[in-house]
């Protein structure tokens, strides 16, 4: 609808099948629920309305790591946890993806000197695609960390003969287009001091 | 019923098993010789002058400074501490500690726990809340229908809140520094 809405010859569009299946894949992530501290709240929030992380495909929260593609491991993985998280891991399906969202899970965050029960990141468990810092993390930076998964998989060959497999790795920075009056830091200085002045009260 | 009082009805009731007392403390205390806390509890508990039927919580204290330089200024000789918070709903607001002091390892052997009379028995709090001064200080309930780890796992080594405790090096194959 919309946007291919009498674009085609007959409906008929020709792409490598490589393209169609990493197009479907990055379209219908599937993350598992599995939340493990504060992080998960924010991991919530990117599910509910607000953020709504299901723009991106990737709303089917499973309650079973076989059905899913994508863990999010939202908060602090302590040794105990570690074992489970590895089997979580190893029971889904693959293609599978790990995001480490939060502070604990990229290196153990507040728990890293003091923490005697804390896994210091959660890439000592298991193989780590995409770090999210924050503690936890905005929202916007949890879909900007999807997004970033969502280009490792575009880039991905799995049907190529004799290639060897190699890691993608994304591409997109995240880097946004500035307004001109704020592009320089310069300039952005000065636009906050001028907003400022302007904000003053007239005597 | 003041503090004052309640410590000297358990003065009168046991003599010499309250080892110490303060009753200007911001929680008031006395201290029980171990031996004697399941009498000293149940009379806590059942008393009709007293009646503190809730445990509200059993905390372990380490006391000991690693640091060589500092032991003489610390001011206690190294020993542990089991505090038992009470409070009764018979009398609202009514609120009292219990201590137990003890030796950082029975007979001086080191990895020999101090060993405690569960109080199970007498506040069924106390179960889960022993548990966890049993994996975290070291110390061991006797009588505990279940003296095993309560958070961490059940084959860790050590107990996390002791001041001389070493941090594990790797646990499960996972690199734990």
């Amino acid at each position: 609808m919309g946007l291919l809405e009498g674009r085609m010859e007959d409906g008929f569009v020709v792409t490598s099948l490589e393209a169609a299946v990493n197009w479907a894949r990055e379209s219908s992530l599937w993350p598992m629920t599995f939340g493990l501290a504060c992080c998960a709240i924010e991991m919530m929030a990117t599910g509910a309305p607000r953020y709504d992380i299901d723009r991106f495909g990737a709303g089917a929260f499973r309650a079973s790591p076989r059905q899913a593609d994508l863990m999010i491991v939202a908060g602090t993985v302590n040794l105990k946890m570690a074992d489970r998280v590895r089997r979580l891991y190893n029971q889904m399906p693959d293609p599978k993806f790990v995001i480490a969202m939060g502070a604990c899970t990229c290196g153990g965050g507040p728990y890293y000197k003091y923490g005697y029960n804390v896994a210091k990141g959660v890439d000592l468990v298991v193989p780590v695609d995409v770090y999210v810092p924050g503690c936890p993390p905005r929202p916007e930076a949890l879909l900007e960390g999807l997004m970033r998964i969502q280009d490792k998989i575009h880039k991905m060959k799995e049907y190529h003969k004799g290639q060897l497999a190699e890691v993608p790795v994304p591409t997109r920075t995240g880097s946004v287009l500035l307004p001109p009056e704020l592009a320089t830091p310069e300039k952005s200085f000065a636009f906050l001091t001028e907003n400022k002045e302007r904000a003053k009260p007239a005597k | 019923m003041t503090h004052a009082e309640i410590i000297a009805l358990l003065e009168q009731q046991f003599g010499s098993a309250i080892t110490a007392k303060n009753a200007d403390a911001l929680d008031p205390f006395v201290t029980v010789d171990p031996t004697k806390l399941l009498d000293v509890s149940l009379f806590l508990r059942d008393d009709p002058r007293l009646k503190f039927e809730l445990l509200n919580d059993v905390s372990g204290v380490d006391y000991f400074e690693t640091d060589p330089k500092k032991v003489a200024k610390a001011g206690f000789d190294p020993h542990l501490e089991v505090v038992y918070h009470l409070s009764s709903f018979s009398f609202p607001g009514r609120r009292f500690t219990v201590k137990l002091v003890l030796p950082r390892w029975k007979d001086g052997v080191v990895g020999q726990l101090p060993e405690v009379p569960s109080l199970c028995g007498v506040w069924r709090t106390a179960d889960w809340q022993e548990r966890e001064v049993y994996d975290l200080v070291g110390v061991k309930f006797l009588g505990h229908p279940d003296m095993t780890r309560i958070l961490l796992g059940d084959d860790w080594v050590g107990h996390p809140l002791r001041k001389d405790y070493e941090f594990p090096l790797e646990y499960h194959g996972i690199r734990c520094r």
